[in-house]
């Protein structure tokens, strides 16, 4: 991710998820544009063919339970999903995000944005703005010393950065 | 300021802060960085440094436990002991092997300090929580980062306040107070939450048993359990050499919880989780009788000495039933010494009990006594997932070293008050 701002179509999912549905498990061994390939097909079959690049998922309640394998950030990424808003987020699914660098914001409102809608998201502020509708709302922000393991790609990446610097 | 919890409070020093709101996510320092054998330095953090250039933080605040794989049973596990063993050792860090599980040992090693923020590679890191410490576990990538930068990022996370009044009757222990609350809030139903373990009861357990119950809080899905630390917590540190400077933190008065439970303790019978949920829990008489193949007593949850004290009392001058297994492992070096001191393993042993080493083996089906298919077992041990100590076609149940003593004479589960 390079950029704090977002934006892209939103697919709309409901609640709880689950990392199976996310990225299924018979392809836990296979390639990363593999497992990108299949991401969120058991709720939506050739989704990963259907998106645009930073297309972003927008979900019910309780986004993520199940393995705390990181196949299924993996899956989102190469599947060219930009980002996940959501009511709320399962533990392990949400701290493997930030950790691989994939950006996620909880926003309770998401009842408020349809199918196909357009939206920009900034990161930082975590204000979505609907240019669909016209309308702008304001998620969870997330702090800057975590956005910025998310901004540099992941836990490692950003590790690899800040301690040259050091 | 005011209103926090423990975990607000806990956190807001960790991250150096005077206040945290619920929810906020903040960077922490941490205190006490614990790996043991499994997820330790052979998974991403051994490369991950060396891929970093950089070495641990600090040394005085990294400690490494082999005990999952120890003894080890094939060349594989012996594998990953000697690589942790060679890791700890080049990088100079403190390294126990051997001696039983990790939270047992950093107990003994004073690494439990009130206030403090304690991070391990196991799920149950949580124990830490039985002296006041904010105990969590942590993935093998996030500890590359502690170990890295001594630093990781949380969410301050909503508690729940559980308090426990009046005083537990004969033959009810700690564990059954955890099984009890895995039965009511279930083995998810704390999913991120902290939990606060308060009230009479919970006051009048020694700090033996107060673990057991910090322990068990992983198994709601929480990511910590408090116990305020008071005179007990400071008499076990002092008599084990404690040096480090800590300050015991408190939950304000007027503290926000998401949810809060009272219960009876004097209500409370002996408890025990059936196949295959550890929320799965019922009243101790409602499953006498279920035939059983093996008993064990151990693990980081309920093989300490007060454990081992239980079951002697159960077993003084009595037998377990013939051609049940019966296997005692203590949960430490320390806990074995004591226990042999005191003449419990005699009376264990004379009772039937083989005595193996202080380990995690048999709790996670490692090694040291797994089960077939079609066996079945009472353990005193956290988890009885589907084959968690040995074949998938096993049955494990869970309960305290008293009820796991007095099924162990009857070859069935049994009411241990019988022997009170």
């Amino acid at each position: 991710m390079k950029s704090q701002i977002l934006r892209g179509k939103v697919w709309k999912f409901g609640d709880d998820i689950n990392t199976d549905i996310i990225s299924p498990g018979e392809y836990m061994d296979a390639s990363y544009e593999e497992i990108g390939k299949h991401a969120m097909e058991r709720a939506f079959p050739g989704f990963a063919d259907t998106i645009e690049p930073g297309d972003i998922i927008v979900a019910g309640k309780n986004f993520g339970p199940g393995s705390s394998r990181e196949t299924a950030q993996i899956a989102l990424l190469y599947a060219g999903v930009g980002g996940v808003i959501a009511k709320d987020f399962a533990r392990i699914f949400f701290r493997n995000c930030i950790n691989v660098g994939f950006p996620v914001v909880t926003f309770d409102g998401t009842d408020e944005l349809n199918q196909g809608d357009e939206i920009v998201v900034d990161l930082l502020s975590g204000r979505i703005e609907n240019i669909t509708t016209g309308k702008v709302y304001f998620g969870s922000r997330l702090p800057q010393h975590v956005l910025s393991i998310v901004e540099d790609g992941g836990l490692k990446n950003h590790l690899k950065k800040t301690l040259k610097k050091g | 300021m005011s209103n926090m919890t423990f975990a607000q409070k806990a956190l807001a020093r960790a991250a150096g802060k005077d206040y945290v709101e619920i929810g906020e996510i903040v960077n922490a320092n941490v205190d006490v960085a614990m790996m043991d054998d499994i997820l330790g330095p052979r998974i991403e953090i051994a490369e991950g440094l060396k891929e970093l250039g950089v070495g641990v933080w600090d040394k005085s605040k990294v400690v490494v436990v082999s005990d999952h794989y120890t003894p080890p049973c094939e060349i594989k596990q012996a594998e990953a002991v000697k690589f942790t063993k060679d890791w700890s050792q080049e990088h100079g860090v403190d390294y126990h092997e051997y001696e039983g599980p990790c939270h047992q040992v950093l107990a003994e090693a004073c690494y439990n300090q009130p206030g403090t923020l304690v991070v391990g590679t196991d799920s149950h890191t949580c124990m830490s929580g039985a002296f006041g410490a904010f105990g969590t576990g942590i993935g093998s990538t996030e500890m590359l980062g502690v170990a890295a930068t001594g630093q990781i990022w949380l969410k301050v996370p909503e508690s729940f306040r559980i308090e426990w009044r009046n005083t537990l009757g004969k033959g009810v222990f700690a564990k059954d107070m955890a099984l009890f609350d895995c039965r009511t809030i279930g083995h998810s139903g704390a999913t991120y939450k902290a939990l606060e373990y308060c009230g009479e009861a919970v006051s009048e357990l020694s700090m033996d048993e107060r673990m057991a119950i910090s322990n068990m809080s992983v198994e709601m899905g929480a990511k910590a359990g408090y116990i305020p630390p008071d005179e007990k917590t400071l008499e076990y540190l002092r008599a084990h050499g404690s040096s480090r400077p800590y300050v015991p933190l408190y939950p304000d008065g007027d503290a926000v919880y998401e949810r809060s439970y009272v219960h009876d303790a004097a209500a409370l019978a002996p408890q025990v989780a059936c196949p295959h949920h550890v929320d799965n829990v019922h009243d101790v008489t409602q499953v006498a009788g279920a035939p059983l193949t093996q008993v064990y007593i151990g693990s980081c949850t309920g093989g300490r000495l007060s454990d081992l004290r239980a079951a002697a009392h159960v077993l003084k001058g009595r037998k377990a039933a013939k051609g049940l297994r019966f296997l005692v492992s203590p949960a430490s070096r320390e806990v074995y010494r004591a226990a042999m001191a005191e003449g419990l393993l005699d009376i264990l042993t004379d009772a039937g009990a083989v005595i193996v080493a202080p380990s995690c083996g048999l709790c996670l089906g490692a090694h040291t006594g797994i089960l077939a298919g079609g066996e079945s077992c009472i353990s005193t041990s956290n988890r009885n997932f589907i084959g968690r100590m040995g074949s998938k076609d096993a049955s494990v149940y869970l309960g305290s070293a008293a009820t796991v003593a007095a099924s162990a004479i009857e070859g069935r589960i049994a009411d241990p008050r019988a022997y009170f």
